[in-house]
């Protein structure tokens, strides 16, 4: 971590920092575990991993209201689970069984929570960012001061809908909270290679759309940083477009053979794990000793463990359920 | 009862239910200060205001996925596509977000959206502006495909279309906008959705139509479609006639004739003659497009060789 001071640690209780390790650690040992399971065949179709990504999710996610929404991209466990989907829910849903979220109709990329508003994964690169625009316009409509935060990454501002609502957003003042991802590489191709732009957050302020860049590898720069674009949305000043550089320390999907960047490369980021960085910092400012966080990672380590269990013992839906919810019907 | 155009019936239907529910609202390009493109939301902006009838920029991927955002976070959007010609820009919204959503969520998220504009041939405007959808969008599950014909049947549908909680795709028609029909006064008149109309009956032959002057069947709603008044009318008459507009491969046609073989063969005294549009891109030539559109003679001919009689 850099030696800054970081407001939001003085604002924040020593209990909900200490947390922001577990939350990391979750989402690590879900995945790591989750990766397993696909190689098992528990898991199958397209599963793409959130680790390295951690304290953007964390970060993020803990300065949003209970009533605002949370959209995300197919790379969603790390969301999920940082917004509070139970872990046994989320694991149960990659397994495909009834008692996933989605009730098993959505799989890794469609994770769903109505009761605490997390509107989904979604599967079409930068699809999602009309939704989320959406829901921020029904948010104004109705005069209620939610506002919605949509993650995606660096590949989805290519696609000419980001642009369309990046407009829109601004034009009409939503309050839509827009996260970049930043991972340095959509899919297989770096950055450079696709974007005429590098400098992401620069492209919403042609918008007139306010913007930061943050190191997205540090969870309290996120939490500030996130904590900033909340209250400019609140205050009826329109969107923020955040980006977040951060790495992501597998491939793309469990399918990918990473051939397009080198081991070397992949190091040198590993050193900035984000949550090794952050538990050095709780040590070093004494806000957590060595033990607690060993505790935390068992206890995290279980937690994952008992999913699975949960979801190898679960139903897989019935035959019946292959016709429910194609259609709503009338209250 | 009073005379209606289809698209004054199709303004009153949008007026009475955004009076009703505050949370319908009709979006979409030059709606409100242009007063539609076809005039069609003609007065809706003086009525409602800015807020609830509102011009998009000219960006159909991004206002449609809006309207899904929007209908998922609590409200009932209208979207207005000039043309659905133009929705193919939103071709991903339309079905992967509208249509699929509730499926994949396991029923959590509804999608209460209306999709509605001009669909089909219009006049003269040649390929990229004449295109009929019904097939596309009939074939895909989680939404209901709507294709009214009369003045009240628009109304009617329109009012039902924007109460039903799933997305609705509502096929409109250019040529018809201006013309007149006898429609009930009384406001809550509702068309269910999924119902055909018997529009006259007969004996010798089955004719089955939707958005052009159906003689027999007027099928109104393509998703659902209603089968069921198909087959009760092909066992009376035991001779079937589909008619469309759009192109026949893969047509609406032909998913009636393979419901009515797979339901009443026994019923057939003739195979199924479909009447559709050339399978060619619209042509601009004002004898090629009469040429490329189904008329009287086309049906008149297609009844004809179904009955054997030349």
């Amino acid at each position: 971590m850099k030696t800054t001071t970081y407001k939001v640690a003085e604002q924040l209780d020593k209990a909900t920092l200490v947390d922001f390790y577990r939350q990391m650690a979750l989402l690590r040992v879900f995945e790591e575990r989750a990766a397993e399971q696909y190689m098992l065949g528990k898991i199958r179709g397209f599963l793409h991993l959130y680790i390295g990504q951690e304290a953007v999710a964390v970060g993020a996610i803990h300065a949003l209201g209970r009533d605002d929404y949370v959209t995300t991209h197919y790379r969603d466990h790390g969301h999920a689970l940082a917004r509070g989907l139970s872990v046994n829910a989320v694991m149960a849903e990659l397994f495909g069984k009834a008692t996933g979220c989605s009730k098993g109709m959505g799989g890794s990329m469609h994770l769903f929570d109505a009761s605490l508003n997390f509107a989904g994964g979604y599967a079409i690169v930068a699809g999602h960012l009309p939704l989320s625009t959406g829901m921020g316009f029904a948010f104004n409509y109705l005069n209620d001061n939610r506002l919605v935060a949509t993650f995606f990454g660096d590949g989805a501002l290519n696609e000419g809908e980001a642009h369309e609502v990046l407009n829109m957003s601004a034009l009409w003042n939503l309050p839509v909270v827009f996260i970049c991802e930043n991972n340095l590489y959509g899919m297989g191709i770096p950055l450079s290679q696709s974007m005429s732009n590098t400098q992401l957050h620069k492209m919403a302020e042609s918008y007139g759309i306010a913007s930061a860049q943050v190191d997205g590898m540090d969870v309290l720069a996120v939490r500030e940083a996130a904590e900033t674009a909340v209250q400019h949305v609140r205050s009826g000043n329109g969107p923020y477009f955040l980006e977040a550089r951060t790495y992501r320390f597998r491939g793309h999907s469990m399918a990918d053979p990473v051939l397009y960047r080198s081991k070397d490369e992949e190091a040198e980021y590993r050193k900035l794990d984000p949550i090794a960085q952050y538990g050095e910092w709780l040590l070093s400012s004494k806000m957590a000793t060595q033990k607690k966080l060993d505790a935390i990672s068992a206890e995290v380590e279980k937690q994952v463990e008992e999913s699975i269990a949960f979801a190898e013992e679960s139903p897989f839906p019935s035959p019946e359920d292959l016709y429910r919810n194609v259609y709503a019907q009338l209250p | 009862m009073v005379q209606l155009t289809v698209r004054e019936a199709l303004r009153d239907a949008m007026a009475e239910e955004m009076r009703a529910d505050p949370d319908v609202f009709l979006m979409g390009e030059e709606v409100a200060e242009y007063q539609g493109a076809y005039k069609v939301s003609q007065g809706l902006l003086d009525e409602f205001g800015a807020g609830r009838v509102i011009d998009t920029p000219i960006t159909e991927a991004g206002f449609a996925g809006i309207g899904v955002g929007a209908a998922m976070g609590g409200l009932k959007p209208i979207v207005e596509f000039m043309t659905f010609n133009f929705a193919m820009q939103a071709m991903d919204h339309l079905i992967n977000s509208a249509a699929k959503t509730l499926y994949m969520s396991g029923g959590l998220v509804p999608v209460p959206v209306v999709f509605r504009g001009p669909n089909g041939a219009a006049a003269r405007v040649a390929a990229q502006h004449s295109q009929c959808y019904a097939s596309w969008f009939a074939h895909v599950p989680g939404w209901r495909v709507v294709a009214p014909y009369s003045a009240g049947d628009a109304k009617g549908l329109l009012k039902a279309a924007i109460r039903d909680p799933n997305p609705v795709v509502f096929l409109e028609n250019e040529l018809l906008y201006g013309q007149s029909f006898e429609v009930p006064a009384d406001g809550e008149h509702l068309v269910p959705i999924g119902k055909a109309a018997v529009a006259r009956t007969g004996s010798d032959v089955t004719v089955a139509a939707f958005s052009i002057m159906a003689e027999v069947i007027d099928l109104r709603s393509l998703r659902p479609l209603d089968g069921e008044a198909v087959l009760a009318s092909v066992e009376k008459t035991n001779r079937l006639v589909t008619v469309e507009e759009g192109w026949p491969f893969a047509g609406i046609g032909a998913e009636i004739a393979a419901l009515v073989m797979e339901n009443a063969f026994d019923m057939l005294d003739a195979p199924v003659g479909r009447v559709s549009g050339a399978d060619v891109p619209m042509p601009y030539a004002a004898n090629l497009e009469a040429a490329a559109l189904p008329g009287a003679a086309d049906i008149a001919n297609a009844v004809r060789r179904v009955c054997y009689r030349g």
